[in-house]
């Protein structure tokens, strides 16, 4: 292992882009560590542990670009993997919209957002096994009809970030992550089902103690059981915070600027347009402290911030990265989502639905006959109209009560016409990923089954 | 313009590169098969993938990704230990080793290995040049070709979306039984989606394909085109779909790409794994009647040159065809070591991983249904009202309740035993042990899909290829919004 910093070896790749014909160019680094151990019916399953390092260099020859990424640090690789770079951007069509950002724009501090915790590098194996072994515990020991397990993982890593471009730009920040997720199989009259819960952190302290993240796998795997279908309806829809999160990646999709220039977005010309009701407001905030989507410069540099998307129901803004934003006449709005071996494209930070009032036992009440979601499977949404149909495991609702589990049945109908749907917002928002949705309630869906 | 040589020995290839000699591999794998160890292998892998691709008319985006390292894998009873590196070194190894070994608890000594280089047991993808010695500029070239092509098919076709992804991949396991198996592992692949719009509407239509072949495979009697122009009129055709019907009906599925509904609904619940865990809805179901007699289903990843093939699995086994459902009866599981050393089962070549930087699990390579008698005319005539199904973008199943779903993007109404309105992608949702039980034709024209197929599970992603006749299912849910 070489002792340079990875600001040293971010500024040599840079130096040798430019020897080798480049106009532009930025490099990320990454360098991180990772444990992820497995136990399942309460032996050990699984001990990975890994380091990595990895760096990707975008060059610039005029409006020509090219992406490259690779783990080889050593000098002479960065050199080769420079000119090669070059080589490969000069028989790519010039893009007039391609470059850098604006040296204006670009972050001048970087802010602490506290995205790391020592205490996450320090997680032992043991550690981690004990925690896995106390959360799949508590799952099989919640009932006697929990007879089998996939396994319980806990997952602890650290990493950092170093971007460096030719406009000057050179910063770096550390990030650290821990999970616990157990996966209970429950069985009765000779059918299975299996569910989940997890929990998923930047501090080690802030993560859910493992007997209630294996306790809560137990009641949402319990209660799966005896599913059947129902018959094909239309009836109102409530979206279970996890699901209701999915209603909001669709969102985010549709108003990423690449996905607007070109042309597969359902949103597209809806700008300043009512999209949902006046209650509906969601934000895009980058600079959440501690949050799970929270950075501090985005993938080409750029300050992260907060953006209102969607204010009182009007869709107020989308999410630009430089490129998209020059082709759509606008400004970056900090959202250029990068990973080592890529190109920078759009994507959200923390991306979330503001918290309404009602709760979700009230929310639930407020339904004669209806359905409650609480997984959504399958890929079945088109981003071009909005169309959407996907498989849906829940509870039916009678009388304002959860009568009986369902599966094997499909929701259908158009992103447009769900949001401006959307009847109540429950008061459970939590950020448990960088996605967060509280509870909502759509007036009306397709529900297929019998 | 990338690379230096082609196509090296992988054995030479790797020793050379991090300066290891056999000596020292027997050395760190007889390590890592110490103590309680039951198995170990080390698996070096360096791989080039080069993507370009057009957008708004001009091919603008380009980019080139070189992995390396090295997955060090101790197994000692139902436990894995695992530990890689992007370095490799002696070093490194060593160390990966140590980690790894934590799992087999108790002392030992190291175990004595003598290595031996055996080549793969099958060559299913010499190729007379590999595609990424191919030349960035006729990569170019082609894109922008399909560019024009699908502008011209249509004047409807308002923007063109393709790329062209290539893959060398060079692999090297080295187990504890001493033996040493590398691979050269080519991959292409093309993929278009065209945008029509007309009178304010929009859709889009995706299609493509490729294998482990010669770039020039998309060439060939004008391949590019023919995904060009089938993509264009998938979009096309939507322009004008009417709403997909809501409820449980007689589903007929097209040939080809529609065998996703296989890899779905019954492929993953035989993959070993699940079932020595049992938490698999076929778990115990060996021998056992879980489809209609019409269905036989194999996995076979021997085919030349399809994306699913491959000449050894990720644990240097060779892969096999291996019979899953027997004119409907339950006949075995996918293996990879580890499960059919614990299941007391022979060995199927189905122990694949992503990557260096993954643990092997048993996964499908080729999977589809053996073709039948009918003519797929007398399947849509058999049907009074239900729809005909052609093309998917993918589906996901829960293994233990069975429960799956793929959605249709391409599909049509069968109305009194003819086609007639072109319908909106919808899910289609079933039971995994149920749905081939309702399988009442299976016809004459088995296709293999175009070699598109990426494959979830576990976080790892890998290459795959399905297959299928035309088939009548008696009765599945469609997830459209027109109730009935």
């Amino acid at each position: 292992m070489s002792d340079q910093s990875l600001e040293d070896v971010a500024e040599a790749l840079l130096t040798a882009a430019k020897r080798h014909g480049a106009t532009a160019a930025d490099v990320i680094v990454a360098e991180g560590i990772s444990l992820e151990v497995g136990v399942r019916c309460g032996d050990i399953e699984k001990l990975k542990q890994a380091r990595q390092k990895h760096l990707g260099l975008r060059v610039l020859i005029g409006a020509r670009s090219a992406v490259t990424s690779s783990a080889d640090f050593s000098r002479e690789s960065l050199d080769k993997l420079a000119e090669d770079t070059c080589a490969l951007a000069r028989v790519i069509a010039p893009d007039p919209f391609a470059g850098l950002p604006e040296p204006s724009e670009l972050a001048t501090q970087i802010a602490d957002l506290d995205l790391y915790d020592p205490a996450v590098a320090e997680v032992t194996a043991p550690q981690a096994i004990g925690w896995a072994k106390e959360a799949e515990h508590a799952a099989l020991a919640a009932d006697a009809r929990i007879t089998n397990s996939e396994g319980a993982e806990v997952g602890a890593s650290t990493d950092r970030v170093v971007y460096a471009s030719s406009l000057g730009f050179n910063g770096s920040y550390r990030n650290s992550g821990v999970s616990l997720s157990v996966v209970p199989v429950a069985s009765h009259n000779g059918a299975m089902q299996r569910d989940y819960w997890y929990s998923g952190q930047r501090k080690l302290a802030c993560l859910e103690a493992p007997a209630a993240v294996g306790r809560k796998a137990a009641e949402r795997v319990l209660r799966r059981l005896n599913a059947r279908q129902v018959p094909t309806g239309d009836v109102p829809v409530i979206f279970d915070p996890e699901t209701a999160a999915s209603l909001l990646r669709h969102l985010a999709g549709a108003v990423s600027g690449s996905a607007l220039y070109k042309g597969t977005s359902f949103l597209m010309g809806k700008l300043g347009q009512r999209i949902a009701p006046a209650t509906v407001t969601i934000i895009d905030d980058g600079t959440r402290r501690g949050g799970l989507g929270s950075k501090p410069f985005d993938g080409e540099g750029l300050a992260t911030r907060r953006t209102v998307v969607v204010d009182g129901g009007v869709l107020s803004s989308y999410l630009f990265d430089s490129y998209s934003a020059r082709k759509l006449h606008s400004r970056s709005t900090g959202n250029a989502a990068r990973s080592v071996g890529s190109a920078p494209g759009v994507a959200p930070t923390n991306f979330y639905l503001e918290a309404g009032t009602t709760p979700p036992e009230e929310i639930i009440r407020s339904v004669t006959r209806g359905l409650y979601v609480t997984e959504l499977i399958g890929f079945g949404v088109n981003a071009v109209t909005g169309d959407y149909s996907r498989g849906v495991v829940g509870q039916w609702i009678e009388h304002g009560e959860i009568a009986f589990p369902v599966d094997e049945i499909t929701i259908a109908g158009n992103l447009l016409t769900m949001y401006d749907a959307i009847e109540v917002i429950g008061n459970d928002l939590e950020f448990r990923h960088s996605v967060a949705a509280p509870t909502l309630k759509l007036g009306r869906m397709t529900v297929a089954g019998k | 313009m990338m690379t230096a040589a082609s196509t090296p020995a992988p054995a030479q290839f790797f020793l050379e590169r991090f300066g290891l000699t056999e000596r020292m591999l027997e050395q760190i794998v007889g390590t890592a098969a110490a103590r309680r160890a039951d198995y170990a292998d080390l698996y070096f892998e360096f791989s080039t993938s080069q993507s370009l691709s057009l957008e708004d008319g001009i091919v603008k985006s380009a980019s080139q990704h070189v992995t390396q390292g090295v997955g060090v894998r101790v197994v000692a009873g139902e436990k894995t230990g695992y530990a890689y590196s992007d370095e490799v070194t002696v070093d490194s190894l060593q160390l990966a080793t140590r980690t790894a070994q934590a799992i087999a608890q108790e002392s030992g000594d190291t175990r004595a290995v003598a290595v031996h280089t055996a080549a793969p047991a099958h060559d299913l993808y010499t190729l007379t040049r590999m595609p990424l010695d191919v030349q960035v500029a006729d990569k170019v070239d082609l894109l922008n070709r399909i560019d024009i092509a699908a502008r011209r098919h249509d004047a409807r076709i308002k923007n063109v979306m393709a790329s062209i992804g290539v893959e060398q991949k060079l692999v090297l396991i080295v187990s504890a039984t001493g033996a040493v198996v590398g691979d050269v592992q080519p991959l292409v692949r093309l993929n278009v989606t065209c945008i029509a719009e007309e009178a304010g509407k929009r859709q889009q239509g995706t299609y493509g394909g490729g294998g482990r072949v010669d770039y020039t495979f998309l060439l060939d009697d004008d391949r590019y085109l023919r995904f060009t122009r089938t993509a264009a009129d998938q979009a096309l055709r939507n322009l004008h779909a009417a709403d997909a019907p809501a409820g449980t009906m007689p589903v007929v599925v097209g040939p080809g790409w529609p065998g996703v509904l296989l890899h779905e609904a019954i492929g993953h619940g035989l993959e070993a794994d699940f079932n020595r865990k049992k938490v698999s809805a076929f778990s115990e179901l060996l021998g056992k009647q879980v489809a209609s007699p019409l269905c036989t289903v194999v996995d076979d990843g021997t085919i030349a040159n399809r994306r699913g093939s491959l000449n050894v699995d990720d644990e240097g086994t060779p892969t096999s065809r291996t019979v899953l459902i027997e004119k409907g009866i339950l006949r075995g599981y996918l293996q990879d070591r580890l499960n059919a050393r614990l299941m007391g089962m022979p060995l199927t070549g189905n122990g694949r991983r992503e990557s260096f930087a993954h643990i092997p699990m048993p996964r499908m390579t080729n999977t589809f249904m053996l073709a039948g008698d009918a003519t797929p005319d007398e399947i849509i005539r058999s049907v009074d009202r239900g729809l005909y199904a052609v093309y998917f973008g993918g589906g996901q199943v829960d293994i233990t309740s069975g429960k799956f779903v793929f959605s249709a993007s391409e599909a049509y109404l069968i109305e009194g035993g003819k086609i007639t309105q072109p319908v909106k992608g919808a899910m289609l949702i079933g039971n995994g042990p149920d749905v081939l039980k309702r399988i009442s034709m299976v016809g004459n024209d088995l296709q293999l899909d175009e070699g598109i197929g990426t494959c979830g599970k576990d976080g790892q992603s890998v290459p795959v290829g399905v297959g299928l006749p035309t088939v009548r299912i008696d009765a599945l849910t469609v997830g459209g919004t027109q109730a009935a």
